[in-house]
């Protein structure tokens, strides 16, 4: 059953009609959305609404009971699937950083193309050592998690993701855990990747920043797309009363 | 001033029967006491190390995927848990040891068993120890959070890889108090190897005070310094290496 090559013109991750439950509680109730390459995307809504489950969807951290997700072309809903390859492809950023406690900050983005790419040291170090500086850590190369900043561990976490050359990177409520002066140093981080062009993916509670680098807005209730759009048409024209709600409470 | 030293204990012993230090100048009998030294040391170096190679492969066998692969590490720990020791010791040499194919010794003639009494006092007393090993590790392993688990799978690391690289130094760390004492136990239960003539020091120790009744407070005396040299060393070796593991700004 082989497909057509995926090409860029066509939508870099593609979600048709998904549903996802945990036990009896259905999460996700046919979902549907594509992301070409180079767009931002972010997922808005309140909670338990399936945002955070959607997104693990897309790299097979949790898997779909139907529906299809497509990554480059690639089903990532199949059994036979190399989950390394679609590793390889899709970076992922969480809540809690989910550092590894026992590496300092330069090995922790070392960690990953050393063991799993296998490759050269050298090579990795320097690339590692070049990512802390986009991500505006030097001087923390040889620091452990504990002994950072939550902003900061965030920053080597969105590092170590970027270490792995992914093209999508799925970023999961990644602000939500810091305190407000913090999250700001992380969000510059990750606009900064938007305008290189990656391919981003993000579960949000900061409208503003929404506003700022979406290139598409969809909020999501009760597992399923209650309504999208180009953040200047979502913010200004919400149809929907349940967005018209939420937006409310939230500006 | 050897020679002083052992004039010393040599007088003792004529002017006090019971303080017969005869190890102390008599040297066979110190030679005893060195093999003795020798072989508790390998049986507790071997030990150590199996005990602990079955508590890292037993603990990563107990999240596998397969039930069985499960259902077979527990029941090895129940068995090795609830049974005592030195039977299992007995049970090792005397039922196992008789299935053992032979092999010609190295006088050309005579057959030896391909397990020698010391090969199967470090399999059975690793098995005993690796099973409490076990234990210890997948406490540790519980303590390390899913979430970061789940960051090294979706860095593309397979489950093996998780496990040594992520989980496994965490584990440890959390582990080393528990594996500390475990280990201090099984160097005192490698004695029990005397049951099936294993020479190593209690062995040697007995020998001496049945040759020589007037050496054995002297010998018992011995024995404990002994333990409690070769168990400072664990200890302080442990110690060190938990210290040299910590993380600055997590844990304690």
């Amino acid at each position: 059953m082989s497909q057509p090559a995926w090409t860029e013109d066509q939508p870099i991750v593609s979600i048709k009609d998904v549903h996802k439950s945990f036990g009896d509680l259905e999460v996700l109730k046919g979902i549907s959305m594509d992301v070409m390459k180079g767009e931002v995307i972010c997922i808005i809504g309140p909670s338990g609404s399936g945002k955070s489950t959607l997104i693990r969807c897309v790299n097979a951290l949790n898997d779909i009971q139907s529906g299809s997700i497509q990554v480059e072309g690639q089903e990532v809903n199949d059994k036979a699937l190399d989950k390394l390859e679609l590793r390889k492809k899709v970076g992922m950023v969480f809540q809690q950083y989910n550092l590894f406690p026992h590496k300092t900050a330069l090995e922790n983005i070392m960690m990953a193309p050393i063991k799993v790419l296998k490759q050269d040291k050298a090579e990795v170090e320097k690339r590692a050592r070049s990512l802390i500086e986009k991500v505006r850590l030097q001087g923390k190369e040889n620091a452990y998690p504990g002994e950072l900043s939550g902003g900061q561990q965030q920053r080597v976490a969105i590092a170590r993701s970027l270490a792995m050359n992914p093209d999508i990177m799925l970023f999961d409520e990644v602000t939500a855990a810091l305190d407000p002066e913090t999250v700001k140093e992380v969000l510059v981080t990750i606009k900064d990747l938007a305008e290189d062009g990656m391919t981003c993916m993000l579960v949000t509670h900061e409208m503003g920043f929404a506003k700022e680098i979406a290139d598409h807005i969809y909020f999501t209730d009760r597992g399923v797309i209650v309504e999208h759009g180009p953040p200047a048409t979502f913010f200004e024209q919400a149809n929907d009363p349940r967005t018209q709600e939420f937006l409310s409470q939230i500006l | 001033m050897l020679e002083a030293f052992t004039e010393f204990f040599r007088t003792l012993a004529e002017d006090h029967p019971r303080w017969n230090f005869i190890f102390f100048y008599e040297p066979r009998q110190w030679a005893r006491i060195v093999k003795g030294f020798q072989h508790t040391i390998v049986l507790s170096i071997a030990c150590v190390f199996f005990s602990v190679v079955i508590g890292v492969v037993g603990a990563w066998m107990q999240s596998s995927p397969s039930k069985w692969v499960r259902r077979i590490v527990q029941g090895y720990i129940q068995f090795f848990r609830n049974t005592p020791p030195f039977v299992q010791l007995l049970f090792f040499y005397f039922a196992l040891g008789q299935f053992t194919p032979t092999v010609t010794g190295p006088d050309g003639w005579t057959e030896v068993p391909l397990v020698s009494n010391i090969g199967w006092a470090i399999i059975s007393l690793s098995f005993f120890a690796g099973a409490f090993n076990v234990e210890i590790f997948r406490s540790g392993i519980e303590a390390v959070p899913e979430s970061t688990q789940e960051a090294a799978s979706a860095l593309g690391f397979s489950r093996l890889q998780t496990y040594m690289d992520v989980v496994l130094p965490l584990a440890f760390r959390v582990s080393l108090p528990a594996l500390n004492n475990n280990l201090v136990n099984l160097v005192k239960t490698t004695t029990q190897a005397i049951a099936i003539a294993v020479p190593e020091l209690l062995y040697q120790s007995v020998s001496i005070w049945s040759d020589y009744p007037s050496a054995q407070y002297p010998t018992m005396i011995l024995l404990f310094l002994s333990f409690i040299f070769l168990v400072g060393i664990l200890v302080l070796g442990m110690s060190r290496w938990e210290r040299a593991m910590r993380i600055p700004g997590y844990g304690g």
